[in-house]
């Protein structure tokens, strides 16, 4: 049996006899084979005595059980680690942060308590999936939709609160600024809910986030101060129909102008949807001929890159992005995209077109599914083409870049730059706008099985990080093993911000139990070693 | 449950969708129970990258591997022994996650194994 650091072994199986006694025994796991499903696939330190794993795993069923649960975790000073669904691969999984934690796993909590379809909320427990919710939405014919990332398995509860995005309209596509009202557990057992849900009764928990007083619903996102075990989200009423377009630009000069264009028609809400600019021949992966041709500074760079897609008949430039509503509004914000990007010699393409409600058959057929407010799981494909090295994962480098075609494409090439230097090959390299207002640039850096290549994913994404920084650009995001260093690059005023989480922290969870590490917060006691 | 038990009483449409074993579906709708052991936990859980049909990374990957070789479908496989099946779906492999007891009960998993390696 595996035990947790700071807990004698005697002491930890009285807790394992107790928390036994709230979940049953069957929710209680200690045996190695059992942890081994918790370590996180994607761990760029995967086998290595580095990598965090977890000591036990103690699964509730309700909020009161997490409260049962924390009080006595809280009396014997074990380190929790709390997950939703599990799903959050390339930032952490199921593995803790600090290893040799007890993973609260939270997946059983399943319930759709409610949903609303006249005031177009959702109040969910945290192992609610994308899935579940669509499912549940759908054989009720309600008219709402979920807004979904692109894997379709994870939880809206943990997803909101790592800052998760998708693909939907503002704002229903930043995941927590969609969300409305919480129920959180405290490190010490407390029942505690956000905003209007702390008035007994409450009739617009899910429709008023602010409630009275400061609205602290922030500070249990991207943190170790509290358990969530509840929590609205606002959902989109159902278009009347959905146009998925492309904007496509065909020259490399044609880049900032494409970008600044379409930013502009997102800063005028003409677009409201997630969209992104990708590049067959800018982004990534790299053909070993094109390779060659990026690489080259020299004056013909532009002339031969333009060229090498006039030979593959590919656009240099592509927005995909989505319009939503009644045919006629549709139709005509379609006429102000256009004429926006053909004003640059760009043009606006029609890829699919559907009105709701939709058969199964064309939810199982409509392409690029979470556009249409559809999960799926079609990211996770390990092999790209035959004899192409097998994908086993990936961490990403989520830099936040401002929404300007100028510093976006100076930045993709600084980026591209460092990649080059230390021989990692990302996916992605997008430009994408997620987020209301910010660029999000992802780099999905392979990582798997092979220590040493995996060390030079952790040397480049290192890289990544500092360079990014001394540009003014961070992570909105990022996996357990760089978070130390990524919290320490939001360093204004001597990390003032940094160590007034570490007071919340100690005021919050004295004990320092909970999430141990979790964006770089470390409890007192752990603070000196790392 | 006061909560939930609150909620039904004021009519909301609260849904008690599991209480002591994992239920994860991911589906876009709900798969109802079969004749065949094995087959709808296979639906629920395996279909979403393992099934037929479009933007599924499971069978996508198995036709690039095997080229048309082996089947990309494991419905359609009968070369699969079920050690194999509990070895993939508790281990994972290259982009497919390990799967947890949470999220797959070992009676689920010894009924897709069962489904896999049915006689046909």
């Amino acid at each position: 049996m595996r035990t947790p650091p700071g807990v004698a072994a005697s002491r930890f199986a009285q807790v394992l006899t107790q928390w036994r006694s709230i979940v049953g025994a069957d929710w209680v796991f200690t045996s190695e084979s059992d942890l081994d499903t918790y370590r996180d696939s994607y761990s760029p330190m995967y086998g290595e005595p580095s990598e965090r794993i977890a000591s036990a795993v103690v699964a509730p069923d309700s909020a009161e059980q997490v409260c049962e649960v924390m009080k006595i975790a809280y009396a014997a000073g074990v380190p929790m680690y709390p997950i939703s669904t599990g799903k959050n691969l390339t930032y952490g999984g199921s593995a803790p942060a600090y290893s040799g934690s007890v993973i609260l796993d939270l997946k059983r909590m399943n319930r759709i308590l409610e949903v609303s379809e006249r005031n177009a909320f959702a109040l969910v427990e945290p192992g609610v999936s994308y899935f579940d919710l669509y499912r549940y939405i759908r054989e009720r014919g309600l008219k709402l939709w979920i807004d979904c990332p692109d894997p379709g398995w994870g939880s809206l509860v943990g997803n909101s609160l790592d800052h998760g995005a998708g693909y939907t309209n503002a704002p229903y596509r930043d995941h927590f600024e969609a969300h409305c009202g919480m129920e959180v557990v405290l490190a010490d057992g407390e029942l505690v809910r956000t905003g209007m849900g702390a008035m007994p009764n409450s009739k617009t928990w899910q429709q008023f986030r602010y409630g009275m007083g400061p609205m602290v619903d922030g500070i249990f996102s991207q943190s170790n101060f509290g358990v969530v075990t509840k929590m609205g989200f606002w959902l989109m009423p159902e278009p009347e129909c959905a146009m998925y377009l492309q904007a496509e630009a065909f020259h490399y000069e044609d880049g900032v102008a494409f970008i600044d264009t379409l930013a502009g028609l997102l800063y005028k809400d003409l677009i409201g949807s997630q969209t992104h600019v990708e590049s067959a021949i800018m982004g990534y992966p790299v053909a070993p001929d094109l390779a060659k041709l990026r690489a080259d500074p020299g004056e013909g760079r532009a002339a031969a890159l333009n060229a090498y897609a006039r030979s593959k008949n590919l656009p240099f430039w592509a927005a995909p992005f989505s319009l939503y509503g009644p045919e006629d509004v549709v139709r005509a914000k379609l006429g102000h995209v256009r004429e926006a990007f053909e004003r640059m010699g760009a043009t606006v393409r029609e890829i699919a077109f559907l009105k709701f409600p939709i058969t199964d058959d064309q939810v199982n057929q409509a392409p690029d599914k979470p556009r249409f407010g559809i999960p799926n799981l079609a990211y996770f494909t390990s092999r790209f083409a035959p004899g192409a090295p097998l994908f086993e994962g990936h961490i990403d480098f989520s830099p936040v870049v401002p929404l300007d075609g100028q510093t976006v494409r100076e930045a993709q090439d600084i980026f591209d730059k460092v990649c080059r230097d230390h021989q990692i090959y990302p996916l992605g390299g997008r430009m994408l706008v997620y987020h209301l207002r910010a660029a999000t640039l992802i780099y999905a850096i392979p990582v798997g099985r092979d220590a040493a290549a995996n060390q030079r994913a952790r040397d480049g994404f290192s890289k990544l990080m500092e360079v990014a920084a001394e540009h003014g650009w961070g992570e909105y995001r990022i996996h357990p093993a760089f978070m130390d260093k990524g919290m320490s690059l939001y360093s204004y005023n001597n990390g003032a911000l940094h160590r007034f989480h570490e007071r919340l922290k100690d005021a919050v969870d004295p004990r320092g139990i909970l999430s141990a590490g979790r964006y770089g917060i470390w409890p007192k006691h752990l603070r000196s070693s790392t | 449950m006061k909560y939930r038990a609150l909620l039904l009483a004021l009519g909301f449409a609260a849904l008690p969708v599991a209480a002591d074993s994992p239920t994860v579906s991911w589906t876009w709708s709900a798969v109802p129970d079969s004749a065949v052991p094995g087959k709808a936990e296979f639906e629920r859980s395996c279909s979403i990258c393992h099934g037929a049909g479009p933007d599924r990374p499971g069978t996508n990957s198995l036709q690039i591997k095997y080229d048309g070789k082996v089947s990309a479908l494991l419905e359609e496989r009968t070369d699969l022994t079920a050690d194999q099946v509990r070895y993939y779906v508790r281990n994972g492999f290259a982009m497919m996650p390990r799967f947890r007891k949470t999220e797959l009960t070992d009676a689920q998993v010894d009924a897709i194994a069962r489904y896999l390696t049915r006689p046909r």
